[in-house]
C-alpha cells in the first residue's frame, strides 16, 4: 500500500542548488558551446557552422602533435613523481622536530607561484649566470634549452618534478601515518620482508591517497601552461608547445574564437574522460572478483 | 617447545626512569609452562600489553631477562621467536584473499607450495573459514577477519606459543562466546602455550586454566579462577575478581578486640591474634585490612551472638540473586542475598562467615581466617 500523497513541490528545494551549479558550471560552459558552433564576425554578424570547427581542430596537425606531446609529458611526470613521492614519504622522519622540519622543507616548492617557478628555472638553466646551466657547461656538456629540444624537455620535466613531487610525497606521508602500528607488528610476527610489508601493507593502504595524487597530478600536468611558457616559450621550434599554450595562442593571439571554443571543449572532455576511466578502473580493481556469499 | 620464563623483568618507556611510577612493568618473575592456557587479567594501563609485547619481542625489556626454555632471547626479534600474536583489532592483508592471508607466514618462510596448501586448508577447516578462502580479506566481517588473524598464527608449525591481546574486543557478544570456545578447542588440539590478555574476568576464567592478575605493572596473583575467588592474594584481586568485588575494612586491634572504627568485629580468635601481631610497613598509619566477599555475608532481621546491626540502603533484584547494599560504620558494603530472601527491615543484622574473612597487611594476603 502506498498512501503517500504525491507532492512535486518538493522539487523547488533543489532550485537553489540548480542555480548555483548553473552559474558555476553550466552557463560559462554554454557560452563556450555557443561559440564552438558559430562563426562570430562581429556583434551582429554570426553564422551557424555546425561541427565544422570541431572537424578542423581534430584534423589540425599542429594540435595533434601538441596533444601527443601533452600525453607523453603527463605520463612521464606521473611515472617519475608517483614512485619518487612514495619513496620520499617512506624515508621521511616519523616523529620529533625532524619530521616537522622535513615537512616544511618539502612543502616550500608548492608555495611558489607558477610564473615564478618558470622564472627561477629560466635563470637557473642559463649558461652564463645560471648555476645549473653554467655547471653543466663547465663539465663539458653542451646544454642549451633554447636550441636543443631534448635539453628543453628534460628541464621542463625536472622543473615539474621539483615543483610537484612534494604534493605526492605529502599525500603519501599522511597515508602512511594513518596505518596502525599493529599492522607492522603483525607483519614482523608473520616474518614479512621489507618488500612484503611495502607490497601488502603500505601500498594497499596508500591506494586511496594515490588515486587522488594521480588524478591531481594528471589534471595539473595536462593543463600545464605558465611554467614551460616562461621557461622555453614552447620552443625550440614547437618542441615544448603543450595544449594550453596552443589554445592561448589561438584564442588570444589570433582571436579565433570558434575554433578555440571547439578546442576547449575537446580538451575538457579528454581530461574528464581520462580521469573517469582511471578512477573507475582503480575502484573496480578493489572489488571482490568472486561472487558475494562465497563459493 | 617453549617454557617462557621472565626473570627480574622490568620495563620503562622513559629513557631514565626515576621512580616506580615510571615503570610500566615492575620487577617481575614468572614462568609460563609449555602447553598451558593462561590469561593475563588486569585493568587498562596495568602493563598487560607491554608484557605481551616483551614476550613476543616487539619490545625489548629495559631490565631483566626473557628466557625461552632457559635461553635468553631478549635481543631476538619476533621473527626469530617461534611466537604468534593476535592483536586487539584484526590485522589482515587487504588485497589478498583469505587463502593468501593464511599462506602468508608460510610463504615468507619459503615453504614449498605443495606443503602450503594442505596446511592452509587444515587451519581454514578448524576455523570454519573454508567457504571464504577465495574471498578478498578486505570484505570480511570483523569476526571473520579476527579468525584470519588467528589462523596466520596457527599455520606455522614452528609456533609454540600464541599471544592474544584482547582479541575479542571488536566481536559481537554471541560470537565472542563461539570464538572463545574455538580457541579452547584449538588449545586442546595443538599443544600450544596460549596467553590471553583481557580485562574481562569472565573471558579470562572461561578460557584459561590459570590466570595471572596484573596490577600496576606487577603480577599480584597467579592461580586458578577458583583460587583467585577464594583466596585473593592482594586486595586488588579481591576487588577486581567477583561481581561485585570484595568488601574491605581498615581495622585495628584495641583492648583484645578487632575494631572497625567504633564497631568491634566478631571474628575468630585466630584472626584476632593475627591482627594483634600484624606489623604494617608504615608504623604511623598501619595498613591492615579485613576482606569479606559479598557471597559470605549473611543477613537476617534478628540479631544473634555473632552479628552486627547494619543500615540497609537498597536491594537490587538481579534475577537469580539479589544484591544488598548496606552501611556499617559509615562505609558501604555489598552482600548477596539468595533468591526468595524475606524482605529486610531498615536495620538488619549482618554476620560474616568466619572462615572466609581474610587479613591483608600492606594490601597483601597474610592469613586467611580458615583452618
Amino acid at each position: 500500500m502506498n498512501n503517500k500523497v504525491p507532492n512535486n513541490r518538493a522539487w523547488l528545494l533543489v532550485l537553489p542548488m540548480l542555480i548555483l551549479v548553473a552559474f558555476s558550471a553550466v552557463i560559462p560552459l554554454m557560452t563556450v558551446v555557443n561559440y564552438s558552433v558559430q562563426d562570430v564576425l562581429g556583434p551582429n554578424a554570426r553564422f551557424f557552422t555546425g561541427t565544422e570547427w570541431f572537424e578542423s581542430i581534430l584534423n589540425n596537425d599542429g594540435l595533434r602533435a601538441a596533444f601527443f606531446r601533452q600525453i607523453s609529458f603527463s605520463l612521464i611526470i606521473l611515472a617519475i613523481q608517483i614512485p619518487l613521492g612514495i619513496g620520499i614519504a617512506l624515508i621521511m622522519p616519523k616523529r620529533g622536530w625532524q619530521a616537522s622540519a622535513v615537512l616544511i622543507l618539502i612543502t616550500l616548492p608548492l608555495l611558489i607561484p607558477w610564473n615564478v617557478v618558470g622564472s627561477i628555472w629560466q635563470i637557473f638553466t642559463r649558461g652564463d649566470i645560471g648555476l645549473m646551466g653554467w655547471s653543466l657547461r663547465e663539465l663539458g656538456i653542451n646544454y642549451n634549452i633554447t636550441r636543443n629540444a631534448v635539453d628543453a624537455w628534460a628541464t621542463i620535466i625536472l622543473m615539474d618534478v621539483w615543483h610537484w613531487t612534494p604534493l605526492v610525497a605529502m599525500l603519501c606521508y599522511s597515508g602512511l601515518r594513518s596505518i596502525p602500528e599493529a599492522y607492522y607488528q603483525a607483519a614482523r610476527i608473520d616474518r614479512a620482508s621489507k618488500w612484503a610489508v611495502f607490497r601488502y601493507i603500505q601500498l594497499p593502504k596508500l591506494t586511496n591517497v594515490l588515486v587522488i595524487a594521480v588524478l591531481l597530478r594528471f589534471m595539473h600536468s595536462f593543463m600545464i601552461y605558465a611554467e614551460p611558457f616562461v621557461l622555453t616559450g614552447g620552443g625550440p621550434g614547437s618542441s615544448t608547445t603543450f595544449l594550453s599554450q596552443s589554445l592561448a595562442t589561438m584564442a588570444i593571439g589570433q582571436q579565433d574564437l570558434g575554433p578555440s571554443a571547439a578546442f576547449s571543449l575537446i580538451y575538457f572532455l579528454v581530461i574528464l574522460l581520462v580521469s573517469w576511466v582511471f578512477y573507475t578502473t582503480i575502484m573496480n580493481m578493489q572489488k571482490d572478483k568472486s561472487p558475494q556469499g562465497g563459493a | 617447545m617453549a617454557e617462557i620464563t621472565l626473570k627480574g623483568l622490568a620495563h620503562s618507556y622513559e629513557k631514565a626512569p626515576s621512580g616506580a611510577a615510571d615503570y610500566a612493568i615492575r620487577q617481575m618473575n614468572h614462568v609460563w609452562h609449555q602447553g598451558g592456557a593462561y590469561a593475563l587479567l588486569g585493568p587498562s594501563g596495568c602493563g598487560k600489553s607491554t608484557l605481551l609485547n616483551i614476550i613476543s619481542g616487539l619490545l625489548e625489556p629495559s631490565e631483566g631477562d626473557v628466557l625461552f626454555d632457559g635461553h635468553r632471547v631478549n635481543e631476538l626479534p619476533p621473527e626469530e621467536r617461534n611466537i604468534a600474536q593476535v592483536f586487539q583489532f584484526p590485522v589482515i592483508y587487504d588485497t589478498m584473499t583469505v587463502f593468501d592471508n593464511l599462506a602468508f607466514p608460510l610463504r615468507n618462510m619459503n615453504t614449498p607450495e605443495y606443503r602450503v596448501k594442505p596446511k592452509v586448508l587444515e587451519v581454514a577447516d578448524i576455523l570454519e573459514l573454508t567457504p571464504l578462502l577465495k574471498r578478498k580479506a578486505k570484505n570480511l566481517t570483523a569476526d571473520e577477519k579476527q579468525k584470519v588473524s588467528m589462523g596466520r598464527g596457527l599455520v606455522r608449525d614452528d609456533v609454540t606459543a600464541i599471544l592474544f591481546d584482547e582479541p575479542l574486543t571488536v566481536i559481537d557478544p554471541q560470537l565472542k562466546w563461539k570464538l572463545r570456545r574455538k580457541l579452547k578447542e584449538i588449545h586442546e588440539r595443538f599443544n600450544i602455550t596460549m596467553i590471553y590478555v583481557t580485562h574481562d574476568q569472565l573471558e579470562a576464567s572461561t578460557f584459561a586454566d590459570k590466570i595471572a592478575v596484573m596490577y600496576e605493572g606487577q603480577v599480584v596473583q597467579f592461580g586458578t579462577p577458583r583460587e583467585l575467588f577464594e583466596r585473593p592474594a592482594h586486595t586488588f584481586v579481591g576487588y577486581f575478581i567477583g561481581s561485585p568485588g570484595m568488601n574491605f575494612m581498615a581495622v585495628e586491634h584495641t583492648d583484645g578486640q578487632v575494631m572497625f572504627g567504633a564497631q568491634p568485629l566478631p571474628v575468630s580468635e585466630k584472626l584476632k591474634i593475627a591482627v594483634a601481631n600484624a606489623r604494617s610497613s608504615d608504623v604511623s598509619a598501619p595498613n591492615i585490612k579485613l576482606g569479606i566477599r559479598p557471597e559470605f555475608i549473611s543477613i537476617t532481621n534478628t540479631p544473634d551472638s555473632h552479628s552486627m546491626p547494619v543500615q540497609v540502603i537498597s536491594v537490587q533484584d538481579l534475577g537469580t540473586y539479589s544484591l544488598l547494599t548496606f552501611k556499617l560504620n559509615e562505609q558501604t558494603f555489598k552482600a548477596r542475598l539468595p533468591e526468595g530472601h524475606p524482605p529486610l527491615k531498615e536495620t538488619a543484622f549482618a554476620r560474616f562467615d568466619d572462615a572466609k574473612v581474610a587479613l591483608y597487611i600492606d594490601e597483601y594476603l597474610v592469613e586467611a581466617g580458615h583452618e
